[in-house]
């Protein structure tokens, strides 16, 4: 978000991290392509839904262009440099199954509210806030490991969002969710998007790429098969594995 | 030697009445084996959460050596640590030899690899699990060093325990260093191997009582700690 004051004052924020980009990201692992000559940009306020099967490679992708793992072949840049660790607090990430720290939800987010720079006598109000914006504040002070699986991934976005990202790259954060939780977090998503962030959505739920995204990316096998607008992509799917997927057809 | 029966009933006076003796003794194994412990964490639990973080050539051979070290026989670090302060060795100028701080050394000498190797394995589980979501959170590798040491702090009052009960039980590096001197060096066990070879079992009973008292504390709490690890690991 770059009008949001928690960016500007972390002290950290030299330039910024938009566009995210992969360029011919390829990975292998005991010869085989997993990521295959993938490239993909996300620079602009908006949500890209990343589609494809299990085991597509969608989480491998999205580690890499959060500079989590190095790509094979090709790289990954963030606004034009490689990803650092001083940009870290620009780049939420959320992965599919949530790590929480050993400590209360309060200070699960305090703590990457230290690690992105933020002063300690702002950490408690911006925690707290954060922790309201995703209807966690009644539970700040229960310990994050004895939250509900929903209640984590709800923590894991906010502690994410609280450092004022410019771009949000979630895996499956809804997975496993009741509907209520999974709309508190698409909520949570469209406040980032309107904030002016950049959203990479790993999803296999259909009906939520239709609600949030403005952008489909479909993934087949390590390889790119569709690269569209949200409209164009739900109006009329590319023949193949992508229109396949959408259809609910086995794709082999 | 007097029967036995008398001697148990002699031992158990000499504790409940805290007699000047055996409570002298038990406290200077107690401040001599915790500050050895104490030692052993400032330097073992930053050594082994470094190991199990950092990727450096020679890793494998680091993380060898401390598992072997772990085995280290007490009279052989009470012997290292002997040429170490010894008049002639490099340390000699501080007159540590035959001192309650020369035991300290040797204990830490002997617990510090088994806190170290205990830790390295304890923080390396850990950081399976943690290393991308910290790095993402922009967390280096001295920040993943403290944080997981903290993450890991149930487990590590386990690996301390198991130092301090291998420090409180160990004969051979204390008397080689301490020399068993009464009054300024001599701790229960080689106050036991002493008094017990003199024949004078009383003594030897009564701290042999409280040695044993001290130890299966120390491992029923390490058990509870271990316990409610499970615990926070399933919640
Ligand atoms: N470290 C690894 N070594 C070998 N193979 C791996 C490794 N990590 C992932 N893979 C393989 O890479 C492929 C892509 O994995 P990835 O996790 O990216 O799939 P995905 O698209 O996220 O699937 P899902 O929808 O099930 O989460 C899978 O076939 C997986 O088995
Ligand atoms: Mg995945």
């Amino acid at each position: 978000m770059p009008d949001d004051p928690l960016a500007a004052d972390a002290g950290r924020t030299r330039t910024g991290a938009l566009p995210i980009a992969g360029r011919d990201l390829s990975l292998g692992r005991d010869g085989r392509m997993l990521v295959d000559r993938v490239s993909l940009a996300v620079g602009t306020p908006g949500v890209t839904a990343l589609l494809g099967p299990n085991g597509a490679g969608k989480s491998l992708l999205l580690r890499m262009m959060a500079g989590l793992i190095a790509p094979d072949g090709g790289a990954v840049t963030w606004a034009g440099r490689s990803p650092d660790r001083a940009r870290a607090h620009l780049v939420g990430v959320v992965f599919h199954r949530p790590v929480m720290l050993r400590r209360s939800a309060l200070d699960n987010v305090r703590f990457a509210l230290k690690a992105a720079g933020v002063p300690r006598s702002e950490r408690r109000d911006r925690a707290m806030a954060a922790l309201a914006s995703g209807g966690l504040d009644p539970l700040a002070s229960t310990p994050a490991r004895v939250l509900s699986g929903g209640e984590q991934q709800r923590l894991a976005l906010v502690r994410a969002m609280a450092t004022g990202p410019e771009a949000l790259l979630l895996d499956e954060a809804t997975a496993h969710l009741d509907p209520a939780s999974a709309l508190a977090i698409e909520t949570l998503v469209l406040k980032a998007r309107d904030g002016g962030a950049a959203v990479l959505l790993v999803t296999h739920d259909l009906t939520q790429a239709r609600r949030l995204a403005d952008r489909v990316v479909c993934l087949h096998g390590g390889g790119l098969e569709a690269d569209l607008a949200a409209d164009a992509f739900f109006r009329g799917p590319p023949a193949g594995p992508a229109r396949a997927f959408v259809e609910g057809r086995l794709v082999a | 030697m007097q029967d036995l029966g008398g001697a148990f009933g002699e031992a158990f006076r000499l504790i409940g009445a805290f007699d000047g003796d055996l409570v002298e003794i038990v406290l200077l194994s107690l401040r001599v084996s915790l500050s050895a412990v104490a030692l052993a964490a400032l330097v073992g639990l930053p050594l082994g959460a470094a190991v199990a973080v950092a990727r450096f050539p020679g890793r494998m051979a680091s993380i060898a050596a401390m598992n072997a070290f772990m085995g280290l026989p007490p009279v052989v670090a009470g012997l290292a640590v002997y040429l170490l302060l010894s008049r002639a060795g490099p340390l000699g100028d501080f007159g540590l030899l035959y001192t309650p701080e020369a035991m300290v050394i040797a204990q830490a000498v002997l617990v510090t690899p088994i806190v170290a190797a205990l830790a390295r394995q304890t923080i390396e589980d850990l950081h399976g699990d943690y290393d991308e979501q910290l790095r993402a959170l922009g967390i280096g590798r001295t920040g993943a060093v403290a944080t997981l040491l903290w993450e890991a702090r149930l487990s590590l009052v386990t690996v301390l325990l198991a130092g301090f009960g291998r420090a409180i039980a160990e004969v051979g590096a204390v008397i080689i260093v301490g020399g068993n001197i009464n009054h300024v060096t001599r701790v229960m066990t080689t106050a036991i191997a002493l008094e017990t070879s003199k024949g004078a079992l009383n003594l030897a009973l009564g701290l042999g009582i409280v040695l044993l008292a001290i130890v299966l504390a120390i491992n029923a709490l390490a058990g509870l700690l271990r316990h409610s690890v499970a615990e926070s690991a399933h919640a």
